[in-house]
């Protein structure tokens, strides 16, 4: 990442003015950063989209009449109506409480997976870059292994055995098999950062390696790190969808948007309402969250500001 | 360079062989084929079971290890065993690869062509209707899993014929069962059968492709090199076809190659969806029937297009641009 991206605030901004009556500070890179942000309209967009997706998410529930897991004995596959607002599924379950505690799963297991997997993506990238050698040779070895076996059968075969141990072990298992790309590009970032000023002088004063990758070289390459964190939130909710879809996922009586596709696509021409609000919150979730990571990438890089 | 390819090829080599073995061992200590036997009526005895299984090298009493060596020995000759019904897991990974690539080639050309047009117009367009258009398809598609296009085509061809009143999309399978209609009866079957399952990969791809190949355009558009074709007096067009599309294809064709390795066993969820007999979903009926051999082939076969797809992208990219030769 290049330095100059701290001095591309504009200086004449109005807020900073503002909020800083004593001396004329530089905006710092965040604040250029958040400020390029909110001017792009596809990533304001994103953010309001999820805004209102987690707070539809956690507060619809607590206003319909109905609770997760309640069966309606009297409307079976009904279509929305003021009692059941978006309609019950075969079993008598209102639609659209099933649907928001879907998102909710979907929602933490996409943050939960995404910050894991870049956690453990910037911690073996930044060790096999920093100390290269059997250090690098081992740990690229394993990522290269983890990228050849085919993730989703280790996952489909591994999961049915874990699977009483709750949602939680999910989310390790999806996450270890998300970082191997990132860390693979924080070991060739880590390679060029370790020769900077810094780096070698925290060196020569004896600073031990381990406090060097964590406080100079992880931190010196967050902007790349929070891209890859928004780009796996989307990366793990599609591929959780798609092992619940096969039943491989997210059990019941638990539920998530995967598993209410899947329930709901068999009735889907006949009941479409069980069906299409799961899949339409779905794709509007990956979408937001893929226009703010598209819009971050553009903000924290420089270089693509022309691209989109 | 040949030293550092075949040093290349050995490390792929044993990446192959270690995954092989993971995915074997994994597969025999948690899948369990003595299950399947269980529902059968009248159930057979113990013994009968262990002796089927002793017969397929899948008997759970044998320590792993020895099932391991047996196995092993019979992969090193070429031969991935049986499969639980008997058959042989060779013969059927032929007939399915067959399967994967009739359905992959379509698919993958299909939407790689029209990505790299459309992305390559818009990147030219910059800004414009045409560009705000596809970007923001594109942008759609890659916010849908490939689990949805694929239902969502199912239930809109469902819908379809529900409106038209007769059986206009198919969706289920890769040919009519018994069907005799003369050999251009069959191939339009054939046809109806694939256009779908196509349709449903042909979509993802057009919006990877398109976003990538918008990508490498602009990078190319602003270069020295167009502006001199043009200061040369060629056309706008003949500059940005033959100068800077060409060039810009070029990371593209190394996508390719490697999308297509990818896929040959990634078109998992279509081929499930649809129905099809193919190697990805191969991989989700041999879990659910307990069916060892064949997990632990399909994960080789995975691990080996893999490798290729990454040896072989490599590769064309250094014989298509020149600068990667140099430095």
């Amino acid at each position: 990442m290049s330095m100059s991206a701290e001095r591309t605030g504009a200086p004449d901004a109005p807020e900073a003015a503002g909020q800083e009556p004593a001396p004329a500070r530089t905006p710092g890179r965040w604040s250029a950063v958040l400020r390029q942000m909110a001017g792009t309209r596809r990533v304001l967009f994103g953010v309001v989209v999820i805004v209102l997706m987690v707070v539809m998410a956690w507060v619809g529930p607590l206003l319909s009449p109905w609770d997760f897991g309640e069966r309606d004995y009297s409307a079976f596959l009904q279509p929305p109506s003021a009692d059941h607002w978006w309609g019950t599924d075969s079993t008598g379950r209102d639609v659209f409480v099933s649907t928001m505690v879907g998102l909710q799963k979907s929602v933490i297991i996409g943050l939960l997976v995404a910050v894991l997997s870049t956690l453990v993506a910037a911690v073996v990238g930044a060790f096999a870059g920093y100390f290269l050698g059997v250090t690098d040779r081992v740990l690229m070895w394993i990522t290269d292994l983890m990228l050849v076996l085919p993730s989703f059968l280790i996952l489909a075969i591994l999961y049915p055995v874990l699977r009483d141990q709750g949602w939680l072990v999910f989310v390790g298992l999806l996450a270890a098999f998300l970082w191997m790309v990132t860390a693979k590009m924080v070991r060739g970032m880590t390679i060029s950062l370790k020769e900077r000023e810094y780096v070698l002088a925290a060196r020569y004063m004896g600073v031990p390696a381990w406090t060097i990758i964590f406080r100079h070289i992880i931190p010196n390459m967050s902007s790349l790190l929070i891209v890859d964190a928004t780009i796996n939130v989307s990366s793990a909710i599609i591929v959780e969808t798609s092992l619940s879809y096969f039943g491989f996922g997210v059990q019941p009586p638990d539920v998530s948007l995967g598993s209410l596709i899947s329930d709901g696509a068999s009735q889907a021409v006949t009941h479409p309402w069980t069906f299409v609000f799961s899949t339409g919150l779905l794709v509007l979730l990956v979408l937001a969250v893929n226009l703010i990571g598209d819009g971050l990438r553009d903000a924290l890089d420089p270089q693509s500001e022309r691209r989109s | 360079m040949w030293l550092f390819l075949v040093r290349r090829l050995v490390n792929y080599l044993v990446l192959i062989v270690v995954a092989t073995t993971c995915a074997y061992l994994l597969a025999a200590s948690a899948l369990s084929p003595r299950v399947n036997y269980e529902n059968q009526s009248p159930r057979p005895t113990e013994a009968a079971v262990d002796a089927r299984l002793d017969e397929l090298n899948l008997n759970d009493k044998t320590p792993l290890a020895e099932r391991w060596v047996v196995w092993a020995g019979d992969v090193v000759t070429g031969d991935f065993g049986k499969t639980v019904t008997g058959a042989s897991v060779n013969d059927e990974i032929e007939i399915r690869v067959l399967v994967s690539l009739r359905l992959i080639i379509a698919g993958v050309v299909i939407g790689a062509s029209l990505g790299v047009a459309i992305g390559a117009y818009a990147a030219v367009k910059q800004y414009g209707l045409f560009d705000h258009l596809s970007t923001g398809a594109a942008f759609t598609v890659l916010a849908v899993p490939a689990v949805v296009v694929a239902i969502t085509l199912q239930v809109a061809a469902i819908w379809v014929n529900d409106v038209a009143g007769e059986q206009m999309l198919v969706f289920n399978g890769e040919a009519t069962p018994g069907l005799d209609a003369g050999f251009f009866g069959t191939l339009w079957d054939r046809m109806k059968h694939m256009f779908l399952p196509t349709m449903a990969l042909a979509l993802s791809q057009f919006a990877v492709f398109s976003r990538y190949q918008r990508n490498m355009m602009l990078d190319v558009l602003g270069s020295d090199f167009v502006r001199t074709a043009r200061a040369k007096g060629l056309t706008r067009r003949a500059a940005l076809l033959k100068h800077a599309l060409r060039t810009a294809l070029i990371p593209t064709v190394t996508y390719f190659t490697f999308t297509f390795g990818v896929m040959m066993a990634g078109t998992t969820f279509t081929e499930k969806v649809y129905n099809w007999k193919g190697m990805g979903s191969w991989l989700i009926d041999s879990i659910a029937t307990n069916d060892v051999h064949a997990v632990a082939a399909v994960s080789c076969f995975m691990a080996v297009c893999v490798m290729a797809a990454a040896f072989l992208s490599d590769v064309l990219y250094a014989w298509l641009d020149p600068r990667v030769r140099v430095s």
